[in-house]
C-alpha cells in the first residue's frame, strides 16, 4: 500500500513536525535559549529536544528521499511480517490514527512544557489584579483564584497526569504479564495458589484499596505510580494466564519442549510474544484508566497536592467556583476526557489491527 | 545399541479410568537404522514417541519401563540432562507441517535459537549454519527464506524447515511422527526422499511413525506393528511385507491398495474398529476382529515369541509362514 499523497506519508509527518518546531522556536526563542542558563534539568531537556528535533526531522526527510530513490531503482520485497500486516490495518483506521495524533501532541506538549507554558504554573503574582480572568489571548484557559495562568498549569499538569498514566500502566502490565505467564505455564498447584491470590485482590474494591494506600504513604508521583500500578495488574494477569493456557496446547510449544528449550526461554520467547497482542490492547486502554484514577484521587485531594498542578486537582480547585469561573474546571476536564477517549480509541484500533482472524480475512 | 526401550508403559489417568495408551512396549534401534512403527490411529504410536523424550503431559504418565539412550536411562536422568537430549541426541518431527514453528518469529530466528542452544554457536556462526541447513533440506533461496515467517511457507516447505530444526542439534536418533500424513502425495514423496538424504548425510537412526504402509515400505528396514498399546509383530521390512504372520498385520497389508490390483477388486478392510482403550477386550485385544482366533484367544494374552531370527509375533495362531500368503485376507 504505497502512500498516494505528496511526497509520502512519513516525509509529510517529518515536514509537519519540523514546521511546528520552527514555529515554536520563533515564538519562544528567548525562552529556549534562556533555559540553558538555568539549573533546571527539565528546561534543559525541553530546549535540547526542540533544538535537536529540527535537524533530526530534516535528516529523516533526506534519508527518506534517498530510500525512496533507491526503492524506485530496485523495489524491495514487500514487508509482510505479522507486525507489518497489523500496522497496515492500524493505519487504515482513521479514528485510531486521530487518537494517536492527539496522544502524540499531548505528550510532546508535556515534554516541552517549560517552553510552551507562558507563565510559572505555581507563581502567585499580583493576585487581585489577575484572578478569575476568563479565557483571552493572554490567558487562553483563563486564570484561577490565585491569578495563575491556567494554560500553563494545564500544560504542566499534563506532565504529571500523562507520565503517571504511562508509568503506572507499565508497572501494572509488567507485573501482570509476568505473574499471569508464570501461573499459566506452570499450571497445577502453582497456578492455583497464584490465581487464588488474584481472586482475593479482585474481590477487594480497587479504588478503596488505592485510597487506603494513598493514605498510608506520602503521595508523590512515584508513590502514586506504584500504588496505581500495583492495584491494577490483576486483570492483565488473568487474561495473560488464560492466553498462555491456550497457547500451551498449541503444537509449537510442544515442539519447543521437544527441541529442548528451557522453561524460561519457552515463556520469554514463545509464550509471551504470542500472547502480547491482547496485552498491548489492554495496556493502551489502561493508560486512560490510570490517568482517570489519578485525576480521581487528586480530585479527592489525596493524589497530587497543589500547588503542583495535575488535571485532577485543577478540576477539584475549579468546582468551588464552577458558577463564577466555569473555565477553571472546564479546560482540564476537556483535556482529561479527550485523553481518556483517545487512549480507548487507540486500544480499539490495536484490537482490530492485531486480531489475527480479521488479519487473515483481509490479507491471506 | 542406540536406543533400547524395555517394557515401556504410559498410562493416562482420566476421570473415566486408566487409559493404557502404551502397555509394555519393548524394542531396540541400532545406529543409523530406520525403524517404522505402524498401526491404526489411536493405537499408541505417538505416545511411544513422546514417551521416549518424556514429553507426555499430565494426565499421562510413564508408569514403568526403561528407555536407554546409549545406555543412559532417560526416565531417570535430571531435567537438565533431559533438556539437552531433546533436540540434542534425539530430534522430533511432528505430524502437522511446521507445527513446531512459532508463528511470530522468522524461521531463521528459530533455527538460530536452537543452534545456539545445542551447539553453542555464536550468532554469526549460527546464522551461516542455519542457512546451510535450510539449503540442505531443500529450501530454495535459503538466504532469503531465512527471514520468512512460517505462515509464508507452504506445508511441504514448513515440514522441511521442521526437519532442519530437528536435525540442527545433530541428533543420533530422529523420531518422525507421521511426517507426511498431512501433506499431499507428491510432497510426501519429496519429504521421504529428503529424510533418506538427511539420514545418509548425517548418519542418524530414524524412528518413523506412520499408519501408511506405503510410506513404511519405501523407507524402513525394520517394522514394528502396534495394536492397542502393544507391539504385536516385529520383523525386517522385507519379511513383513512378504510373509506377515499376525492377522492384524495381514489385515493392514490387505487393506493397502497396490499397483497391479485389478480395477474393481474391492479393497479388503479389517472388520470392526479399534476398541476403546478404556474398555479393552479380555485376552488378545484383537480377538473380536480376528478372522482366525479361537476360544484360547479370548482368555489369554499372547506374548511376543520369536518365530524366526528378528521376527517376533504375539499371536497364538501364528505359525512360521513362508512366502506367498501376502494377499490372503
Amino acid at each position: 500500500m504505497a502512500a498516494s499523497g505528496w511526497p509520502d506519508r512519513r516525509a509529510a509527518h517529518a515536514l509537519a513536525f519540523a514546521a511546528a518546531m520552527v514555529l515554536l522556536l520563533t515564538w519562544r526563542h528567548e525562552r529556549v535559549f534562556a533555559a540553558f542558563a538555568t539549573p533546571h534539568v527539565d528546561r534543559w531537556a525541553a530546549s535540547l529536544f526542540v533544538l535537536l528535533a529540527l535537524p533530526a526531522s530534516v535528516a529523516l526527510l533526506i534519508y527518506d528521499a534517498r530510500r525512496r530513490r533507491n526503492q524506485q531503482a530496485r523495489p524491495a520485497a514487500q514487508g509482510r511480517s505479522l507486525l507489518q500486516l497489523a500496522w497496515r490495518r492500524f493505519t487504515a483506521n482513521r479514528l485510531a490514527i486521530a487518537a494517536v495524533y492527539v496522544i502524540a501532541v499531548f505528550y510532546l506538549v508535556a515534554l516541552m512544557a517549560p517552553i510552551i507554558a507562558g507563565y510559572d504554573p505555581s507563581a502567585l503574582e499580583d493576585v487581585l489584579a489577575t484572578r478569575y480572568q476568563p479565557p483571552s489571548w493572554a490567558h487562553p484557559f483563563g486564570t484561577d483564584e490565585f491569578g495563575r495562568d491556567l494554560f500553563s498549569r494545564a500544560v504542566y499538569g499534563a506532565r504529571v497526569s500523562l507520565s503517571i498514566g504511562l508509568l503506572a500502566m507499565l508497572v501494572a502490565v509488567f507485573v501482570g504479564t509476568l505473574y499471569g505467564a508464570i501461573a499459566g505455564y506452570f499450571s497445577g498447584l502453582v497456578d492455583n495458589a497464584l490465581m487464588r491470590l488474584v481472586d482475593v485482590l479482585i474481590a477487594f474494591p480497587t479504588f478503596f484499596l488505592m485510597l487506603m494506600l494513598v493514605g498510608m504513604f506520602e503521595a508523590g508521583i512515584v508513590v502514586l505510580v506504584f500504588i496505581l500500578g500495583l492495584t491494577s495488574w490483576t486483570s492483565t494477569a488473568r487474561f495473560v494466564r488464560g492466553e498462555i493456557l491456550s497457547l500451551k496446547e498449541r503444537e509449537f510449544i510442544e515442539g519447543a519442549r521437544a527441541i529442548g528449550l528451557p522453561a524460561h526461554l519457552i515463556i520469554a520467547r514463545h509464550l509471551i510474544p504470542n500472547a502480547i497482542a491482547p496485552v498491548l490492547v489492554s495496556a493502551a486502554f489502561m493508560v486512560g484508566g490510570m490517568i482517570g484514577a489519578e485525576a480521581g484521587l487528586s480530585f479527592l485531594g489525596i493524589g497530587i497536592r497543589p500547588p503542583t498542578p495535575s488535571w485532577g486537582n485543577m478540576i477539584s480547585a475549579g468546582q468551588d467556583a464552577l458558577f463564577v469561573a466555569w473555565w477553571i474546571a472546564f479546560f482540564p476536564g476537556c483535556l482529561l476526557a479527550l485523553t481518556i477517549t483517545a487512549f480507548s480509541l487507540l486500544s480499539d484500533g490495536l484490537r482490530d489491527a492485531l486480531d489475527p482472524k480479521t488479519l487473515m480475512r483481509k490479507y491471506l | 545399541m542406540l536406543l533400547h526401550v524395555e517394557d515401556l508403559a504410559t498410562h493416562f489417568f482420566l476421570d473415566e479410568g486408566v487409559l493404557r495408551a502404551v502397555d509394555g512396549v519393548s524394542f531396540d534401534i541400532r545406529e543409523a537404522e530406520t525403524v517404522a512403527l505402524v498401526g491404526e490411529s489411536g493405537c499408541g504410536k505417538t505416545i511411544v514417541a513422546l514417551s521416549i523424550l518424556k514429553l507426555v503431559q499430565w494426565p499421562g504418565r510413564i508408569v514403568r519401563g526403561r528407555i536407554l539412550l546409549d545406555g543412559e536411562d532417560l526416565i531417570a536422568v535430571s531435567t537438565e540432562r533431559l533438556r539437552q537430549a531433546r533436540g540434542g541426541e534425539v530430534g522430533l518431527i511432528f505430524q502437522e507441517p511446521g507445527a513446531s514453528l512459532n508463528p511470530v518469529f522468522t524461521i531463521g530466528a528459530q533455527l538460530v535459537e536452537v543452534l545456539r542452544l545445542h551447539r553453542g554457536l555464536t550468532r554469526g556462526e549460527a546464522r551461516r549454519e542455519a542457512v546451510r541447513l535450510l539449503d540442505d533440506v531443500g529450501i530454495p533461496d535459503a538466504n532469503k527464506r531465512f527471514n520468512s515467517y512460517p505462515f509464508e511457507l507452504s506445508g511441504g516447505m514448513r515440514q522441511r524447515v521442521a526437519i532442519a530444526l530437528a536435525v540442527s542439534g545433530r541428533p543420533k536418533l530422529l523420531i518422525a511422527d507421521e511426517p507426511t500424513t498431512a501433506l499431499d502425495v507428491t510432497v510426501q514423496a519429496e519429504i521421504l526422499k529428503l529424510l533418506r538424504h538427511i539420514q545418509s548425510e548425517y548418519g542418524m537412526a530414524i524412528l518413523i511413525i506412520s499408519h501408511d504402509i506405503g510410506v513404511v515400505a519405501s523407507i524402513a528396514e525394520r517394522v514394528l506393528v502396534m495394536y492397542t498399546g502393544r507391539i504385536v509383530e516385529e520383523a525386517p521390512a522385507r519379511t513383513l511385507f512378504r510373509a506377515p504372520v499376525h492377522p492384524y498385520t495381514r489385515g493392514l497389508l490387505a487393506a493397502t491398495p497396490r499397483l497391479g490390483t485389478g480395477r474393481g477388486t474391492p479393497l479388503a478392510g479389517i472388520p470392526g474398529t479399534v476398541p476403546d482403550l478404556l474398555a479393552l477386550p479380555e485376552g488378545c485385544t484383537f480377538h473380536p476382529r480376528c478372522p482366525i482366533g479361537d476360544h484360547g484367544c479370548i482368555t489369554d494374552v499372547p506374548v511376543l515369541i520369536e518365530l524366526a531370527p528378528n521376527h517376533r509375533c504375539a499371536c497364538y495362531k501364528a505359525v512360521p509362514v513362508t512366502a506367498d500368503v501376502e494377499r490372503e485376507p
